[in-house]
């Protein structure tokens, strides 16, 4: 076995591709975050919520119209992202003229009503939800063995993470959106309907979500808190990482999973507050983020 | 302006003096018990308003400096014999410390993620609460006895310690309304209104901000160690995030930046939570439709609505 400083390599390293599947839904939920502020500027505090919902849905697709994981992986992120076109119609679209603490504060509200509503549901134990046959087992890496399903959520939501990058990066359409991000009003005058991007743009957002949501259920099983638990420090990612760049989000997601995953080895009782601990440490030296831009 | 005494307008004095009528009268009618514990939320609501109304900073963590007023309270009750009036000092002072520390921390970004950075420290506090010995992790600080005031009064009767409690928080609520009337006050309003103009008037804003934080969280960490005297327990339940939206919500209902409006949304957040409580996640539920409610057709809260129909600011 590799040995480094005196520690035995394997287990670091097996903690450390752990924390990586929580990094990859780290990285999923602050993409969606990054993106939704960016062109809404607000912060979408439904978000773990509609995570959850996306679960949620995946679970009630496979009970009771034996929908498998599969097709949930894209059916759950429609009704969900669907879900998230009709809130931001009916309600936050009132809000943009509005101070941002409006829109977290809505965005709270509808975090409570979904997650009280699914807690009525399923009360507070999770909901089993078995990983697809097709991913079961686990596969050799070398330096450890990993569970199929697990290494199956890191490789996918790094593509998707790529993906969505290159659409905003290098797309008409994402070029479109950097642009109303900038200054919609001028945008709007170039023919662009932005209310429906914006509309567009948070179903997508949320869409993202719901889909790391369906992804997670095997991982974690389908659990009301699940949302609320894992969103502040999705929130604390946002900081550390800064809303600037959808790169640097993706990054710091992958990276804070990394981090607490070899925190879990090397000092198990800070694995919980390690995220938080190096928040106020960027926060003290690089205020605007990692990869923010000074205002 | 219409002031008469110590800047209270003419309609504050009367709503003032009906409220402390009401303090006077409602236990005779209500239990009190309950009482204690809309006055020990209302202050801790007063001292968050201070923060949202009058300095337009939204803490979404409150309630860890709120909870860690309980915790030392408690402790200090239990373990040191401290009188009753040191437990609820001792409270907020541990907690003003924090908030300083914290503070200094949150108030180096501005708007939304000054609010995310204070609820990630909230949570950053609540784990330290479950890992330190201090606090009993999940069995938390029971059985702490209700030390006398002064170490002569004793609390041991509700009627007393309610007494105690009223008097607290009319202390709190007069020293809120007079940072809130104070040159320093004005500067934070300032603040609140445009940051950049006050920082090219020469007011060192982060300072204010600073101040006005560290004040609010001592208040929540004293309405804190109230509640942990009275209900003779501390828990981890008031460090949660649930119990700083509860506070943010408690607020935003009575009238963000009004005087009385903490003071109504606690009478009504904690009278919903008792009537709701055999329904469980019912109370998630309905606070979630209160907050949407508020923000969408509601900003101004009942004491703002109010106020606004009266013409007069209360």
């Amino acid at each position: 076995m590799l040995m480094v400083f005196g520690y035995n390599l394997g287990p670091i390293l097996g903690q450390g591709v752990l924390g990586v599947v929580n990094g990859a839904f780290y990285a999923l939920l602050s993409l969606g975050l990054a993106v939704i502020f960016g062109l809404l500027n607000i912060i979408n505090f439904a978000h773990g919520a509609l995570y959850m919902l996306g679960a949620v849905v995946a679970w009630f697709l496979l009970n009771y119209l034996g929908i498998g994981y599969w097709p949930s992986l894209f059916i759950a992120p429609v009704i969900v992202g669907a879900f998230g076109v009709l809130l931001e119609r009916t309600m936050i679209s009132k809000l943009y003229k509005l101070d941002h603490l409006y829109g977290l504060l809505l965005t709270f509200g509808i975090a409570l009503i979904v997650e009280g509503l699914a807690r009525n549901q399923f009360g507070s134990s999770g909901l089993p939800y078995s990983v697809p046959e097709s991913l079961r087992g686990a596969t050799r890496l070398g330096f450890m063995i990993m569970p199929t399903y697990r290494l199956w959520v890191v490789v996918a939501s790094f593509v998707i993470c790529i993906t969505t990058w290159l659409v905003l990066e290098k797309t008409p359409i994402g070029a479109t959106l950097r642009a109303a991000t900038e200054n919609a009003a001028l945008v709007q005058s170039f023919g662009v309907n932005v209310p429906r991007l914006v509309m567009l743009t948070y179903g997508a957002g949320v869409a993202l979500a719901a889909l790391a949501g369906v992804m997670a259920a095997p991982v974690y099983s389908v659990n009301p808190n699940m949302g609320s638990d894992v969103i502040i420090v999705v929130f604390a990612v946002v900081v550390i990482g800064g809303m600037g760049s959808i790169l640097g989000s993706i990054l710091t997601g992958f990276g804070l999973g990394l981090l607490e995953g070899f925190t879990k080895f090397l000092y198990p009782e800070a694995s919980g507050v390690v995220v938080f601990v190096l928040m106020i440490v960027v926060l003290l030296t690089r205020p605007a983020g990692l990869f923010g831009k000074a205002s | 302006m219409n002031t008469t005494i110590w800047g209270f307008s003419r309609p504050q004095v009367v709503a003032l003096l009906v409220m402390i009528a009401l303090f006077v009268v409602a236990p005779m009618v209500v239990y009190p018990v309950f009482l204690m514990k809309v006055l020990c939320f209302a202050l801790f609501a007063c001292a968050f308003n201070l923060l949202i109304g009058y300095a337009g900073l939204l803490s979404f963590g409150h309630s860890a400096y709120f909870g860690m007023g309980c915790y030392l309270a408690a402790y200090g009750a239990k373990h040191w014999g401290l009188s009753a009036e040191l437990c609820v000092l001792l409270g907020g002072s541990v907690a003003a410390v924090m908030g300083l520390v914290f503070g200094a921390i949150a108030i180096r970004r501005q708007g939304i993620y000054f609010s995310m950075i204070t609820l990630a420290l909230a949570q950053f506090t609540y784990f330290i609460c479950t890992q330190m010995s201090f606090t009993g992790g999940e069995d938390g600080i029971q059985q702490v006895p209700r030390p006398a005031v002064l170490g002569l009064l004793p609390l041991d009767n509700d009627m007393a310690i309610y007494w105690m409690v009223v008097g607290v928080f009319l202390l709190g609520f007069f020293g809120i309304f007079r940072i809130i009337h104070s040159p320093f006050g004005q500067v934070l309003k300032a603040i609140r209104e445009n940051e950049q103009r006050a920082i090219s008037l020469g007011y060192r804003v982060e300072q204010y901000k600073l101040m006005a934080f560290v004040l609010s969280t001592f208040i929540a960490g004293a309405a804190g160690g109230m509640k942990s005297l009275v209900f003779g327990i501390a828990t981890l339940s008031d460090v949660t995030w649930q119990a700083s939206g509860t506070i943010v919500l408690t607020t935003l209902l009575g009238g963000l930046g009004t005087i009385f409006g903490p003071v109504v949304g606690a009478v009504i957040v904690n009278t919903l939570e008792f009537y709701l409580a055999p329904f469980g996640s019912w109370v998630t539920i309905t606070q979630g439709v209160i907050f949407v409610a508020c923000v969408m057709v509601f900003r101004r809260g009942v004491i703002g609505e109010l106020g606004a129909k009266l013409k007069v600011a209360l």
